[in-house]
């Protein structure tokens, strides 16, 4: 079956893409596999999205497009990295997976889920949600302009309408 | 041969040296447009004194950025050497990305950790490494086999060569004195960049 994470894989890779940087987590699994899969691609574990925002900056330094795979908790690690993005202008694409918000059912995960959006948009990171299969073809054609023309920072949420709330 | 094996392991048996010294012996040996990432502090200062290379990127922002964005470089241009210097005082902060480095292995890397054991631009208080933590058996342990302590100028320039010329990823670990830069890089992100993509022709000249 060929669902939404297939379709942006291929998106994504048909724009350019071929470092993908990744702090593992469900919603993502789709795209972490498949770029593990890919001979033409890099995927890259990381052991703090911290790393992957300076990787992507650097993946731009060397002419090559890179994403970021995290979850919404990652989002607050990345924080004060983010200067470097907003700083030096460079193209910054990040995919995040949303916990924390609609349907949550873990407690811990409230604070950093809802604030997310508001970090991130203060560091300068413009923010797209995708909460149907729909959004995220959408936000991605957008974002994919926005960021390697226009060389802005775009954040996409995948929402839990989209991939589901977790029981825990 | 075990690539380092015959050099020092330990950070208390090696010659403590100058970082504009070294570096300028490092850059002295980049003749295949080796790309360099300075790290935010004196680090970059003492590289922007050993003179204006274009294919040198100042991290001047966050602690701890230059081994990731060596890596993400190094990943994109398989063919160029790159170069990372990193502080101590930035290293420690990052220590996670030794093991990235190492789980990717790019064969184009080579890390040198400039160690005085101070956040010597804050004040000079002591870092972890001051304090007895060993950069390069943390290395060891991420998983950098091809790793250990340049014991004096010459060891340093031995393994430099070493490092440009076979496959990494390296890592170099150079304990400094005190002595503090004497002049300070240019500072606006933006121009950093572009100056750097121009340099290494990821991002055309300027009208072209």
């Amino acid at each position: 079956m060929t669902g939404w994470p297939e379709i942006l894989y291929a998106d994504l890779r048909g724009a350019g893409i071929t470092q993908f940087a990744y702090v593992p987590d469900a919603g993502h699994r789709v795209l972490i596999d498949s770029a593990l899969a890919d001979p033409e691609a890099y995927a890259i574990p990381l052991t703090t999205e911290e790393e992957g925002v300076a990787m992507l900056a650097g993946a731009d330094l060397g002419g090559s497009r890179a994403v970021l795979l995290m979850q919404s908790s990652g989002v607050g690690n990345c924080i004060n990295m983010l200067s470097l993005i907003n700083g030096g202008r460079f193209p910054f694409l990040t995919y995040v997976s949303m916990r924390g918000t609609f349907g949550e059912g873990n407690p811990w995960q409230f604070p950093m889920g809802q604030a997310t959006r508001k970090v991130l948009e203060a560091m300068g990171v413009i923010v797209l949600e995708a909460d149907t299969a729909e959004d995220v073809a959408a936000c991605t054609k957008a974002a994919l302009t926005m960021v390697f023309q226009s060389e802005q920072a775009v954040a996409i949420l995948l929402s839990q309408r989209l991939i589901g709330a977790k029981a825990f | 041969m075990t690539a380092f094996s015959n050099r020092p392991q330990t950070r208390d048996s090696v010659k403590i040296m100058s970082r504009l010294d070294l570096t300028k012996r490092l850059v002295a040996k980049l003749h295949k447009h080796e790309a360099v990432i300075g790290g935010i502090g004196n680090t970059n200062f003492d590289l922007w004194a050993s003179g204006r290379r274009a294919e040198n990127f100042y991290m001047l922002g966050s602690m701890g950025l230059a081994v990731p964005i060596a890596l993400g470089l190094a990943i994109a241009q398989p063919e160029r050497g790159v170069i990372a210097l990193e502080g101590d005082g930035s290293i420690l902060m990052q220590l996670g990305s030794l093991a990235t480095v190492a789980s990717r292995a790019p064969k184009n890397l080579l890390i040198v950790v400039m160690d005085n054991g101070t956040y010597q631009i804050t004040g000079g208080q002591p870092t972890a490494t001051g304090l007895g933590a060993d950069i390069v058996a943390i290395a060891k342990g991420a998983g950098l086999s091809q790793a250990a302590w340049a014991a004096d100028e010459g060891h340093f320039e031995e393994m430099a060569d070493q490092a440009l010329a076979e496959p990494g990823p390296w890592l170099i670990a150079v304990r400094l004195d005190a002595e503090k830069p004497k002049i300070q890089t240019t500072r606006d992100p933006v121009q950093i960049r572009s100056h750097f993509m121009r340099g290494i022709g990821t991002q055309p000249a300027w009208g072209s």
